[in-house]
């Protein structure tokens, strides 16, 4: 028969440092914070697979269509992409300074960090759009039956898978970074109105790895698309 | 303890003292004597189960979700089974029966098989087992049900508008340039549905991880535990290559982009490769758990270890991680090379090795055991002879040479219905019935209960025999209307198919029944170990009061002739 | 069909389908071993064991060797049924080379074919016995799938890109033809008779019917009607195009490094989208063909192709030089 331990405890334990509350079916404030991070590890292992099936179809489509992938990839603006990776690597940097804010309990800090890292990533997709822009001015955009030119007419099919898995792909991670943004703009305010900063540190450091995650899809999409082709 | 056939009366018995209930819930005051507060009667109002967080709530939300979702997949198999008792088109269209089979693979698959003895027997006993209070994540617990719900009933609602024809598998180009249906719905449908297996995955992970109670190591977990884990891990690191396979066909589709277009250099074969990758780790995210269920049920009525405990755990991380090497067999005549087709062919063979262990050790179990009987028992001793079936069948599709004349006939139908109906569903029931004390307090009629069960393995196999010998004779699967001399095996299956409907029908109606009528059951009416069994029938929202502090192996049936494990 | 009446077990009749069922009876006999076995046992177990008869239940600890044996033995088992079926699964795959060829086009929902001398089929197709017959096959629109349970054979037939599979009838009789995988509406009508004949039935009903134009006389209008002499033709300088007298079968090394060989699905490719592998050493510049010509157009400019030599210098129509109508159109192009 099992025994009996301590008593089931719903506040926090020690008062040294003020910490935030543990959920009533934890124990203990480590296990909880073991176990969000664990959390958020296993769901960024389903974004890689996520990822990982259209970067499975581009790999395959590159070999197949070498010499389209390689002339449609010289389409894209290599200044735009790279001012766009230097945007989101800088975006990586004020996210780290937000966790590192939230565990000094630095409250105001911790909110400007995490404004900073929105006011970047909608720099990035501000960009982003620039781009789409161009590809649409020029005809390149396989979609909702745009018109689509490509100069050689036997490349065409090649180009056009090239365009539709940039879209898709730029598309699918632009959307995480939506989705990003705007759970951070919540969890700003959520910050903003706390008592204690400090009960927020770890909602910031699991934000932070989902927002490094994002800017390390980007870290292989660049140069997949923009970079490798390009001789 | 408590005679399992009686019902217990005194209250007090093995309950410990009730917590206050968390902020917000409201306590109904019962008279003390009959009705102690549990999960149930805590609070009977619509809000606190639609925003319930209790991992109990969510596993009989999902109970009555997915029943609703077998009887719509199972009315569309009474439909074109009752179309194939003649060789000719009676009854339908062949587009309407196209939707009827589409739709009885994507509902069954992704709306009652997948989810089936996770999200409700997993929710439910995941935290109890292992001795905690809830998931970890209770709120994503919700979430999932929702999502669930949400892609459940799109696709409900596209079949009402006109439904979809191209079969679950959705191949392109038909699907993603040819078919006139609702493909982009459906595919919808489903892509929201993978999310809430995410989650219910990633719940059973962390659980597992950071939550057992202390002194429940690893090895002492119990094995219901061993093989949710082990499906929890195919259902985070396979359902992503589902959801963004088939967002790729809904794009191709909505969007007019070309993925898999043929015309403009696309490749239909990468769509079945990775729509393959995930759909066969699916079939063991569907088996798995009953596995678990098995386990339990083996070791609860033959009162003993189970055989060779470790091997059991070990065999179930292995068919997780071969499951995910084997994806090329449903392709062996699709065009890939041979050589690729070879290594398929022989990794799928070793996935037997595995699976064999278990069935082996399962049987040993009852070897100087002290077996009754029980409904459960028939379930779980049903399941290993079909499920025997089923695997050794999957052997001959393995196999290059026969594959290439069986594919995509009747034989494939049989295979894995004898897996997933003789297996899967028939764990579930096993389960239902064993584990409905505990989440109702109420006993099940024991005589309708075997009763339904004996009738399901008839009707069962009476349905999906005869289908080998089609399948072998050469009657291709979603077959409308077939040459006339298969008459006689399609009428011994449509007469199969209609027994087993009735069947399913009773434990619907006798499970109801005994909510009201059942004798009330004690904490342990079967005398099982297990930590689930140590607290009340039903348990109380908090589920322990103090964390249980474990010291023994699982099964440790003080009885039990077997002694330690094999090493 | 002939025996249309109740079956349990389906006609062979092809040289490998006993083979196929050899394999499936052993597979068979160790199903109803191992499911025999596990269910006696269950049954053995439960009666004996059942609570309240009075037995040995004395505790035992289950040997290391007996876990190890019942995890050993499957693998050996596993092996040998492995290495037979590969073997005679490499063996389908690989067409003799005297197989007669027939085409093969698939659209929803008819099957259209074609005898190497021109003789068009739809929905039916007679072969002889004693002949190896290699079927090279492509879809119109979706996947579909050639299967002839009789004959234990059945492959995909895709768009965009051929598919083959082969056989040998050994036994005259109509039997049936199913495309097996699902291809919208009228996907169980899409279906046929493959009629076995003796070689000289064969000939005889090959003799009768329409005149049809052999497939090489039809490519080679094909090939003027498109013009393809004005790059290919070896009399134009600077050489604008690869020439094509050998080509089929023939290695050819392509603009990025690699080699690849001058199949049907290569010289299709080639029409139909050249940019996808240039030839090294010279310009993307060949038309786009793709839509312009039917599959039955292809298959018929690749006869002619054939015509002009192959890479051993055998004449492909088929017929490995016998007179079915694959007389050498050996014109320079």
């Amino acid at each position: 028969m099992p025994t009996q331990t301590a008593p089931l405890s719903a506040t926090p334990t020690d008062g040294a440092e003020s910490d935030e509350p543990v959920a009533h079916h934890f124990d203990t404030l480590q296990q909880q914070q073991e176990a969000v991070t664990l959390g958020m590890w296993v769901f960024l292992a389903t974004e890689i697979m996520f990822f990982g099936g259209a970067f499975a179809t581009y790999t395959v489509y590159r070999r197949e269509h070498s010499a389209a992938f390689h002339a449609a990839s010289r389409e894209l603006d290599l200044v735009l992409g790279g001012v766009n990776t230097l945007v989101l690597l800088t975006s990586s940097l004020t996210m780290a300074f937000a966790v590192a804010a939230a565990g000094a309990r630095k409250k105001g800090l911790t909110v400007l960090m995490l404004a900073a890292t929105m006011v970047l990533g909608a720099a990035f997709l501000g960009i982003k759009g620039v781009e789409y822009h161009h590809k649409y001015e020029h005809h390149l955009l396989p979609a909702f039956g745009l018109p689509f030119e490509w100069h050689d007419h036997a490349q065409a099919g090649g180009a056009k898978l090239f365009f539709s898995l940039y879209l898709g792909m730029t598309g699918l991670h632009a959307l995480h970074m939506v989705i990003g943004i705007a759970l951070m703009g919540i969890f700003a305010v959520r910050v903003w109105r706390s008592v204690d900063v400090g009960h927020r540190r770890q909602g910031t450091e699991v934000l932070g790895l989902y927002w490094h995650f994002v800017d390390v899809v980007w870290i292989y999409l660049f140069p997949l698309l923009y970079l490798i082709d390009r001789s | 303890m408590s005679d399992p056939h009686g019902a217990t009366v005194s209250p007090s018995t093995s309950t410990s003292p009730q917590p206050s209930s968390p902020p917000g819930v409201v306590t109904v005051t019962r008279p003390a004597v009959r009705d102690p507060v549990n999960y149930l009667n805590v609070d009977y109002s619509w809000k606190s189960w639609l925003l319930t967080v209790d991992h109990k709530r969510i596993g009989i939300l999902y109970l009555l979700s997915i029943t609703f979702f077998f009887v719509i997949g199972g009315a569309a198999a009474v439909a074109f089974r009752l179309e194939l008792m003649t060789p000719k088109a009676d009854l339908f269209e062949s587009e309407t029966y196209n939707k009827l089979f589409t739709m009885h693979g994507v509902v069954m698959i992704f709306f009652f098989l997948i989810p089936s003895i996770p999200a409700v027997l997993g929710n439910f006993l995941v935290p109890l087992m292992v001795g905690a209070r809830d998931m970890a994540f209770p709120k994503l617990n919700l979430a999932s049900w929702y999502l669930f719900m949400i892609g459940g009933l799109t696709a409900v609602w596209t079949m009402l508008i006109g439904g979809v024809d191209t079969g679950w598998t959705f191949y392109t180009p038909y699907s993603s340039t040819y078919s006139n249906t609702y493909v982009m719905a459906t595919a919808v449908a489903v892509f929201i549905t993978g999310f809430s297996s995410i989650l219910t995955g990633l719940n059973i992970i962390v659980t597992v991880h950071k939550l057992r109670a202390p002194g429940m190591h690893w090895f002492r977990m119990p094995l219901f535990i061993w093989s949710h884990y082990a499906a929890s891990l195919i259902m985070i690191l396979g359902t992503p290559v589902l959801a963004v396979t088939i967002l790729l066909v809904a794009i191709e589709r909505g969007l007019g982009i070309g993925i898999f277009d043929p015309k403009l250099g696309g490749d239909p074969i990468l769509f079945q490769h990775l729509f393959w990758f995930y759909s066969h780790p699916a079939v063991y995210i569907m088996i798995l758990p009953s596995f678990g269920v098995i386990s339990e049920i083996i070791a609860a009525f033959s009162r003993n270890r189970v055989f060779g405990y470790r091997f059991v755990a070990f065999a179930s991380l292995g068919i997780a991680v071969l499951g995910f090497l084997v994806w090329g067999h449903h392709m062996f005549v699709s065009g890939q090379s041979a050589y690729a087709g070879m290594v398929f062919s022989i990794l799928s063979l070793l996935i037997a090795v595995p699976s064999a262990i278990k069935v082996f050790n399962w049987t040993a179990t009852l070897y100087r055991g002290r077996l009754r009987f029980d409904t459960p028992l028939l379930y779980a001793l049903g399941f290993i002879g079909l499920f025997t079936i089923g695997g050794l069948t999957g052997l001959f599709l393995a196999l290059l040479a026969i594959d290439v004349h069986v594919h995509d006939t009747y034989f494939i139908v049989a295979h894995f219905h004898y897996i997933m109906v003789g297996g899967a569903v028939m764990g579930y029931l096993g389960g239902l019935h064993y584990w409905w004390p505990k989440m109702t307090g109420r006993l099940y009629p024991e005589g309708w209960a075997r009763l339904s069960a004996i009738l399901v393995f008839v009707g069962f196999n009476l349905t999906f025999f005869p289908q080998f010998v089609l399948g072998y004779l050469g009657m291709p699967r979603r077959y409308h209307i077939y040459p006339p001399e298969w008459q006689t095996l399609n009428v011994m299956s449509s007469a199969g198919a209609s027994i087993l409907g009735v069947a399913y029908l009773f434990p619907i109606t006798y499970l109801i029944w005994s909510l009201k009528f059942g004798p009330r059951a004690s904490a342990n009416p079967w005398d099982a170990t297990g930590l689930e069994w140590q607290v009340p029938s039903p348990p109380t929202t908090h589920n322990f009061a103090v964390t249980p502090h474990v010291t023994e192996d699982a099964y440790a049936y003080p009885d039990s002739a077997l002694v330690g494990d094999a090493h | 069909m002939d025996n249309a009446e109740f079956q349990l077990f389906p006609d062979a009749a092809s040289t490998v389908a006993s083979r196929v069922d050899a394999l499936f009876l052993f597979m068979t006999a160790l199903t109803i071993f191992f499911t025999v076995a596990i269910a006696g046992a269950i049954l053995y177990l439960g009666i004996r064991y059942r609570r309240g008869a009075n037995v040995n239940r004395a505790q035992y600890s289950p040997p290391l060797w007996l876990e190890l044996s019942w995890l050993l033995t499957p693998v050996p088992v596993v092996i040998f049924v492995f290495i037979w079926s590969s073997q005679l699964f490499l063996e389908m795959q690989r067409p003799p080379k005297d197989a007669m060829e027939i085409r093969v086009v698939a659209k929803q929902w008819m099957w259209k074919l074609q005898h190497p001398s021109g003789r068009r089929e739809i929905d039916e197709l007679h072969v002889p016995t004693g002949r190896a017959v290699r079927m090279t096959m492509i879809s119109e629109d979706v996947i579909h799938s050639f299967y002839v349970p009789a004959f234990r054979i059945k492959q995909d037939v895709l768009p965009g890109r051929y598919t083959t599979t082969w056989f040998e009838a050994d036994t005259p009789g109509t039997y049936h033809l199913f495309c097996a995988e699902y291809c919208g509406t009228n996907h169980s009508r899409m279906k046929g008779r493959v009629v076995v004949q003796t070689p000289s039935e064969y000939e005889e009903w090959l003799g009768g019917g329409r005149r049809d134009q052999s497939p090489v006389v039809a490519g080679a209008a094909l090939y003027e009607q498109f013009r393809c002499g004005s790059c290919h033709a070896q009399t134009v300088t600077p050489l604008r195009a690869p020439p094509l007298e050998g080509i089929y079968g023939r290695s050819v090394k392509l603009a990025n490094g690699a080699t690849v060989t001058a199949d049907d699905s290569y010289l299709r490719e080639s029409i139909t989208r050249p940019a996808a592998k240039v030839v090294a050493g010279f310009q993307p510049i060949m038309p786009v063909f793709e839509g312009q010509i039917s599959e039955e157009g292809l298959s018929d400019l690749l006869a002619y192709l054939k015509s002009l030599g192959t890479a051993d210098g055998v004449t492909a129509d088929g017929s490995g030089g016998a007179a079915e109508g694959g007389s050498r159109e050996g014109a320079k192009p």
